[in-house]
């Protein structure tokens, strides 16, 4: 067998030889191939290493400072105060929990509902379903600030008349996620094979059975996924929220839905800009961590979630 | 078809302990003192004077409920004069348009001076420039200037030497910024006219950075950033026609230094009439305007300024304040 000086493991191989005997359709990389290779390979390393290095510069930087602060008796009781050492997050931190609990509530059964329509109900020949699946891709892009307007004019005054309450927050936060979840939701549908569907229809169940018992059930893991996504975005959201008129101190958490509030971006900026910078940028990184702390216990629940109901075909 | 109903239980569920929530009265009586909720918004620079008045006036009054927010003056008025508030923070007095905003909203309020504040233009330190006139703000900051370099504003104000020929990195407040409005209006004339080719920032901390991390950095903002930073930051003072003046405690309540402007809250009197909190609020901000202006680094007013908002806050309180 005539072989040229570069070797390839595969082509020899003889199982690969089987069932290729002309050589000639699998070039064995030449050495200019190779290193194009290398360097292709390693200009990605370089930039996951950026990416990497970032954050964790970022990351420590935070820890760094915040840290100590972070176990300090009464930054978790405590409202904030123009002395630093007197300062805490608690009215920030259950304003942003009950954020999230409005927000949540309002994004998955209307981001699933609108999900399944537009995957198993919509027909797509109809102008006005291109028409709302058009519109959703583009509110994805809306800039938040937007909507802080939209929830000032509708929720906060306007029909709704709620008030600069969390109701307003959360609803604002949520349209501002919403294009998440419903993005992901249908995606999430359509990786149900079609075999799924059609064996529950075959038994004789009605579309809407077949999308209750087996479809959603199968795209849980996905809907979680894009849902916390989206909380994850809205959690951090400070500029819709300073829009609608949240507060920036509450002596006082949110004691219910229809509550003034505060929120802990909202802490954190305004710790960030404090003219005793030195002293209040601490409270401001512990803040920040315990903005992470939330985030990763909600994304460790949806991971949970998703292995929990993840099904294989 | 149990778990629908199940759905409609939870989402029900939800729905009622809002409206409960809602329904809850929090004008429980507590263990002395006023209780009920307080909601102020408005100028992002009264803002440490309004939470530390808050904090203070809690500790005495446990049982009342503050919330604070500072979507600037402008958006501060916006709210107050739709009835949304009851106390606005104000850097400037209120606006025509505004007074016709609180008029057709039925809320009439009165204007309480809390404290003074004054813009400090500074640079860095190795950039040596004691004094500018108005005119060489104005023609350092107008709309479109082309000043790039310190010596072509010509002499120094104070110490007539050429302005060193370094130059000049430019730092300021952001356009939604009271402070932006005001410098604008006193230096250039014109509220919102000035040149756009500075870094701007709505964080006074990243302009002081700015400031002093470029040696040509030139910049203004509050002045209590610049009490922060006395050592890396070098204070230039302003000639509106009377010689330079550089800010301080004193210059800045007799409004002899021109970037000097009184500081307010807006209470409206409807809030006063209804709300004992919110009149009791008021009656202790007035009392003790110039502890809580010490304690949030903001300039107090002088004796005459405090005999005169107290007489402000008489004309409008209810008769029931203690």
């Amino acid at each position: 067998m005539a072989r040229g000086p570069e070797r390839d493991p595969i082509v020899e191989d003889p199982r690969v030889a089987a069932l290729a005997p002309d050589h000639a359709y699998i070039p064995a990389p030449t050495a200019e191939r190779t290193v194009k290779e290398r360097i292709f390979k390693a200009s990605m390393l370089a930039c996951l290493s950026v990416a990497l290095l970032v954050l964790g510069v970022l990351l420590y930087d935070v820890a760094h400072e915040g840290f100590s602060t972070l176990f300090r008796g009464g930054f978790f009781t405590e409202p904030a105060s123009s002395v630093a050492r007197d300062s805490g997050i608690y009215p920030a931190l259950i304003g942003t929990l009950y954020l999230m609990v409005v927000c949540l509530a309002f994004i998955v059964p209307v981001g699933v509902a609108t999900a399944v329509y537009l995957e198993e109900y919509a027909d797509r020949d109809r102008w006005y379903n291109r028409f709302i699946e058009l519109n959703i891709q583009n509110l994805a892009a809306v800039p938040s600030i937007i909507y802080g307007i939209l929830g000032l004019a509708f929720l906060v005054r306007g029909p709704l008349g709620l008030g600069r309450v969390v109701m307003a927050g959360g609803l604002t936060l949520g349209l501002l996620v919403l294009p998440v979840v419903i993005i992901a939701g249908r995606e999430a549908i359509r990786t149900v094979p079609p075999s799924i569907r059609e064996g529950s229809m075959a038994l004789g169940a009605t579309q809407w059975q077949t999308i209750w018992k087996q479809v959603l059930p199968a795209a849980v893991p996905g809907i979680a996924t894009g849902t916390i996504l989206a909380l994850s975005r809205a959690i951090g959201e400070t500029a819709p929220l300073i829009l609608l008129g949240a507060a920036t101190f509450a002596t006082d958490p949110a004691d219910g839905f229809f509550s003034e509030f505060t929120a802990l971006p909202l802490q954190i900026f305004n710790w960030i800009s404090n003219a005793q910078q030195d002293q209040f940028a601490p409270l401001a990184a512990a803040a920040i961590i315990v903005l992470m702390g939330v985030l990763l216990l909600m994304n460790a629940i949806a991971i949970w979630l998703r292995n929990r109901f993840e099904q294989k075909w | 078809m149990s778990r629908k109903w199940w759905l409609v239980l939870a989402a029900s569920g939800v729905l009622a302990v809002g409206v409960a929530a809602c329904g809850s009265d929090d004008s429980s009586d507590g263990n002395g003192g006023v209780s009920g909720t307080i909601n102020i918004d408005g100028s992002s620079t009264v803002f440490p004077f309004a939470q530390r008045a808050a904090e203070l006036f809690k500790e005495e009054n446990p049982d009342v409920n503050i919330n604070v927010g500072e979507s600037g003056t402008g958006g501060g008025f916006e709210k107050f004069c739709a009835g949304e508030t009851d106390i606005s923070d104000a850097s400037r007095p209120i606006e025509p348009e505004e007074i016709d905003l609180c008029r057709q909203g039925g809320v009439t309020y009165g204007d309480v001076q809390v404290a003074d504040d004054g813009i400090s233009v500074a640079t860095n330190p190795q950039l040596a420039i004691s004094c500018l006139t108005t005119d060489q703000l104005k023609q350092l900051w107008d709309k479109d200037s082309p000043v790039s370099n310190a010596s072509e504003l010509g002499d120094d104000a104070d110490t007539g030497d050429a302005l060193p020929d370094t130059e000049l990195s430019l730092y300021g407040p952001g356009t939604d910024s009271g402070t932006f409005d005001f410098f604008t209006d006193k230096i250039n004339g014109e509220e919102g006219v000035s040149r756009d080719d500075y870094q701007p920032s709505e964080d006074d901390n990243v302009l002081v950075q700015g400031v002093s991390g470029d040696e040509g950095g030139l910049g203004y903002f509050g002045f209590s950033y610049y009490g922060q930073n006395l050592d890396q930051l070098n204070l230039v003072s302003v000639d509106s026609g009377d010689g330079c003046v550089a800010p301080s405690t004193e210059t800045i309540q007799d409004a002899s230094y021109y970037l000097s402007r009184p500081l307010s809250m807006y209470p409206s009197e409807k809030a006063l009439s209804d709300n004992p909190a919110v009149a009791s609020f008021m009656q202790y901000v007035v009392d003790n305007a110039d502890k809580i202006a010490t304690d949030a680094l903001i300039v107090p007013m002088s004796d005459d300024q405090a005999t005169d908002a107290r007489a402000a806050f008489n004309q409008i309180k209810p008769g029931n304040v203690k």
